[in-house]
């Protein structure tokens, strides 16, 4: 991406509001007052929530707004130091045995200098993210947590309280600047209370219709604005049925832009029927849905806006 | 909430602002929040850096750093309006200990965590209530080791005081499974079939490159998590008791074991097992759980277990104990669904169910039937032996003699 000249953090909660704004993402007051104290009691941020309700995007829009290089660090089961923090690149390291072998002077201290220098390390995400001059520190976006194992959060502990990194072989590296932490989870399982102390804790929830409409409108502004609110009505009202799995924000952008792409300007019971893949991704819920009950909220909604007229 | 935040005196971390977070901070814990010492002290710091503008802000400072928990959330609220509500706080401070009714004119309906709450900051008055009722469980200390075949094949209903707390003497030294599974993860290991560079390199080094010694890795095993679903209604309240305390043994030796237990509704029970003392951790159970002994509601539980925890608890090949007779109480329609989600979304599916015991047990009840076809394994579980045999399959792979297909041929024999 490109990197524009790095801003200082916002300085008030009405500034880290207007910050959040002006890169297009509308956020409510609670998470604009837990974002400004991250920043500036320089302390990760640990989102947890329902998938789509935009965790990522804030590491995204942050990085964006204050012009600061995003890292990110997906996890997954299995992740380990290897792939996470650092490796050594052995081939190169192999050459650089064979040649001083070669040139005839092995000199025993000198050659593990040498093997063992930054120019043959490999620097993974973490290692990255602790490498920020002051005052441009990087976003570091640890995507997804609850995907890898305990063993990968007892080491993030480490690394979220010093912000430093032990390679035995080179030494400890610690970060000029902390870099501004972002942790994302969907909950699939508890992260341990450690971790979650260190941090600054929210439970990002899905938007009330009235921020919902503004998310859309500023996401989708080709989008018809009485099918916008068709739209964001609807999948208000599919939150309160029992579903297995409700529709988050991403799924009411893709779908109001999905009904743009198609021409629609308006909600009928043929286009949802054939449109609802883009909302729910369980058959039992498209089949739910489908069964009169995608009809009776679209009467619902269609009184509703009719009665706000 | 927009209103001005009530005047508190100046943002001094040395005056009132602070000692009141202190207190507030001590009521959330009594109220069962976690909130150590040193999240008081972020706390502050916190309320220092925001400042305070209005109340809504000084609310979402004081979340950001004292609720860890998505569940604490309502907890969270609750004790706020309470304590922050007031203009002169050390008059209601004084209100709240004093018996006068607690002030309800914004109150509409019971909150959630309402109860937890005022409980918490109002201990004072409950102090001189006599303590409810305990159930007891009976502990005989007399030690009796023979009789311990006939013990291992009694049935647990059948049992006296005195047997059962052998029978959980027994159950605590059963040898528990050791099922593993592979992770991505590696170890190193002489045996190993893959090639471990970085030891290998390390290694080297301590030669000067003179040696590059082979080195290998395996991949690391780890124990899967295992997901008990026990009925509690009053046919199966005794087997799940036992049951309880062949759990707890398991928390003990092995991290990754969710319990929840349901009669008309789900409870979840995992953080009371983590107990060191069995008996602490069953009296902890039976008071976070409210309906002992009740009627069932199997499909409605499995649903509610498959919308809220499924996908928190079933990850990374997790295998789910379900202890239930089947007998629904009320209509079985959705239940043969909500098992075949349950099947899907974990590794192993294995019930164990005590009507087994009897010999001519036939899948008659509809409940049993439709529940049948969607699990992996269906187990007796009523006395010492058949838990031993549940450790020894969950080490290996599943019998034919605990086949579901085989009670399902003769419940539809029994349907035609």
């Amino acid at each position: 991406m490109t990197v524009t000249k790095p801003r200082s953090v916002p300085q008030s909660i009405d500034e880290t509001l207007a910050l959040l704004t002006s890169a297009d993402y509308v956020a409510d007051r609670a998470l604009a007052t837990v974002l400004f104290l991250s920043l500036r009691m320089k302390r990760p941020l640990f989102l947890e929530g329902e998938a789509g309700v935009g965790k990522t995007e804030i590491a995204k829009v942050l990085a964006e707004a204050l012009g600061r290089r995003l890292i990110r660090l997906q996890c997954y089961e299995g992740l380990d130091v290897s792939s996470a923090v650092y490796e050594w690149n052995y081939a190169a390291q192999m050459i650089e045995i064979r040649m001083e072998e070669a040139s005839g002077k092995v000199e025993r201290s000198a050659m593990e200098r040498n093997v063992f220098s930054e120019k043959y390390l490999i620097r993974r995400p973490v290692l990255d993210a602790l490498t920020g001059k002051a005052g441009s520190a990087p976003v570091f976006l640890i995507d997804e947590l609850d995907r890898t194992d305990e063993a990968f959060e007892a080491f993030l502990l480490e690394i979220l309280s010093d912000f430093q990194v032990t390679v035995p072989e080179l030494g400890t590296i610690r970060a000029e600047e902390p870099p501004i932490v972002i942790i994302t989870t969907n909950r699939t399982r508890e992260i341990h209370d450690a971790l979650k102390r260190r941090c600054l804790y929210h439970w990002v929830d899905y938007p009330d219709a009235e921020r919902e409409l503004e998310i859309v409108r500023t996401k989708v502004p080709e989008a018809n604005s009485r099918l916008s609110a068709e739209v964001v009505s609807f999948v208000q009202r599919l939150r309160q049925i029992d579903l297995f799995k409700v529709p988050g924000v991403a799924e009411t952008i893709d779908w109001a832009g999905a009904l743009t792409e198609l021409d629609k300007v308006a909600l009928d019971p043929e286009t949802v029927s054939d449109t609802i893949g883009v909302l729910l991704k369980y058959q039992d819920d498209i089949a739910r849905i489908g069964q009169g009950e995608g009809r009776r909220i679209l009467d619902e909604v269609k009184a509703e806006l009719a009665a706000a007229e | 909430m927009a209103e001005p935040f009530p005047e508190t005196g100046q943002v001094e971390p040395e005056g009132r602002i602070g000692d009141n977070i202190v207190y507030f901070a001590r009521a959330l814990r009594k109220a069962g929040m976690r909130v150590g010492p040193a999240s008081v002290k972020d706390a502050i710091e916190a309320v220092l850096a925001a400042g305070i503008g209005s109340r809504d802000d000084f609310y979402w400072t004081l979340h950001a750093v004292l609720v860890t928990r998505h569940e604490d959330h309502p907890t969270f609220d609750e004790a706020f309006r309470l304590y922050w509500k007031s203009r002169e706080l050390i008059e209601k401070m004084l209100a709240m200990f004093s018996p006068v009714a607690p002030d309800t004119r914004e109150k509409v309906k019971p909150r959630a965590a309402e109860n937890r709450v005022s409980q918490a900051l109002f201990e004072g008055q409950q102090k001189n209530r006599p303590p409810r009722e305990v159930p007891e469980i009976e502990v005989d200390a007399r030690l009796t080791f023979s009789g311990d075949e006939v013990l291992r094949g009694k049935d647990f209903a059948q049992m006296s005081a005195a047997e059962l707390a052998e029978a959980r003497k027994a159950i605590s030294q059963l040898r528990l499974p050791f099922d593993l599974v592979r992770t991505r993860r590696f170890k190193p290991d002489p045996h190993g079939r893959r090639i471990d560079p970085r030891a290998m390199m390390r290694s080297s080094a301590r030669t000067g490159g003179q040696l590059i010694l082979p080195k290998f890795r395996s991949n690391r095993q780890v124990h899967p998590p295992l997901v008990v679903l026990a009925d509690i209604s009053g046919s199966m309240s005794q087997y799940t008791r036992i049951f309880l305390h062949f759990l707890h043994a398991l928390t003990e030796k092995r991290r990754r074991v969710h319990a929840f237990v349901f009669g008309t509704r789900l409870t979840n029970l995992t953080r009371q097992m983590r107990h060191r003392d069995p008996d602490d951790a069953l009296a902890d159970c039976s008071s976070a759980v409210r309906d002992w002994s009740g009627g069932t509601r199997i499909g409605d539980t499995l649903s509610e277990f498959n919308r809220l925890w499924s996908r928190r608890v079933l990850g990374q090949g997790a295998i789910v104990l379900l202890i239930t007779d089947g007998l629904e109480r009320d209509h079985v329609d959705g239940l043969a669904e909500e098992m075949e989600r349950l099947q899907k979304s974990c590794r192993r599916l294995i019930w164990l169910n005590p009507l087994l015991r009897f010999d001519g047990f036939e899948p008659k009840a509809r409940g049993v039937r439709a529940m049948l076809p969607h699990v992996d394994e269906f187990r007796a579980v009523h006395n010492l032996d058949a838990l031993a045999d549940l450790c020894a399959s969950l080490d290996k792979n599943s019998a034919r003699s605990v086949d579901p297909r085989r009670w399902m041929d003769s419940g539809a024999r029994y349907a035609a």
